[in-house]
């Protein structure tokens, strides 16, 4: 098992992939509100495996959203924010741009005359 | 939370007609994109061209140097006359000595429908949920630089159409 995660995120790491799963944002919504919570309590009410909880927090750990630590035989999750707001601010920049994309599509519908 | 897609609404005072073409004629499109695009968008298919210098103004075209020339490419998806055309792309692909072609797409779709005083425009780009971390600090960096020439054209643009 791995230690709790601390370090910096690696560059390749499967940000937007660990957002795309249902359970996975179901356990990250529980994180952001009442974390930091076990493995156990964040698989409760989910409907899969033990086995498959764990690998999706794995999943989140290795994108740097959650970090844990060993508590008796169980892990003890929490949120880890930072990479959220990297996520979002990526897609404010991207969104930025069409800004400035869409400006110039107004100045060539408005103001130009074909 | 939605991290996978960008959502834009515009309302264009202009015909439906006059954008439509604006959006799906290759070579308009290319205008105010800042692109020069080899032939006509055809669904289904590959449009491929070349980032091109802003000739608004010298100073600001040096400064864009580095990314003329760059390939630009995207592959068509739909196109529904005066109603929508959509096309998959490489966000932000500016690297020049870079491949992009394993890497995932996002799908940027333009939406054309009346409005009172002229037409709405929504565009959305989605399926960002695929690409790699790796890329979001690329186009960071190379963003950072892009931003503020663009910025400036913006205002040079102004500048002239006031003059004349």
């Amino acid at each position: 098992m791995q230690q709790g995660y601390d370090g910096n995120v690696p560059a390749t790491a499967p940000l937007f992939a660990a957002l795309g799963d249902p359970v996975r944002l179901a356990m990250l919504a529980r994180l952001c509100t009442g974390g930091p919570l076990s493995t156990m309590v964040l698989g409760q009410g989910i409907e899969v495996s033990r086995q498959a909880i764990t690998k999706h927090l794995q999943v989140l750990e290795d994108a740097g959203l959650v970090s844990s630590d060993r508590v008796g035989r169980d892990r003890l999750w929490q949120m880890r924010p930072q990479q959220l707001v990297a996520a979002r601010e990526y897609l404010d920049r991207m969104s930025a741009q069409w800004d400035t994309r869409l400006e110039r599509l107004r100045k060539f519908v408005e103001e130009e005359f074909d | 939370m939605n991290v996978d897609r960008i959502e834009k609404k515009i309302i264009l005072n202009a015909s439906r007609e006059q954008v439509w073409r604006a959006i799906s004629d290759s070579s308009r499109f290319g205008k105010w994109f800042g692109v020069a695009i080899d032939g006509p968008f055809v669904a289904g298919q590959e449009a491929n061209g070349r980032i091109v210098p802003t000739q608004v103004d010298p100073e600001v075209a040096r400064m864009q140097e580095p990314y003329t020339g760059t390939p630009w490419h995207v592959v068509v998806d739909r196109i529904e006359p005066m109603r929508l055309f959509s096309f998959r792309w490489h966000p932000y692909a500016i690297d020049a000595a870079k491949d992009y072609s394993a890497e995932p797409m996002t799908l940027v779709t333009f939406e054309l429908s009346d409005i009172e005083g002229g037409t709405l425009l929504t565009i959305t780009e989605s399926g960002f949920d695929r690409i790699p971390l790796e890329r979001r600090t690329d186009a960071i960096k190379a963003n950072d630089g892009g931003w503020a020439h663009q910025a400036q054209l913006v205002k040079k643009y102004l500048a002239i159409e006031e003059r004349s």
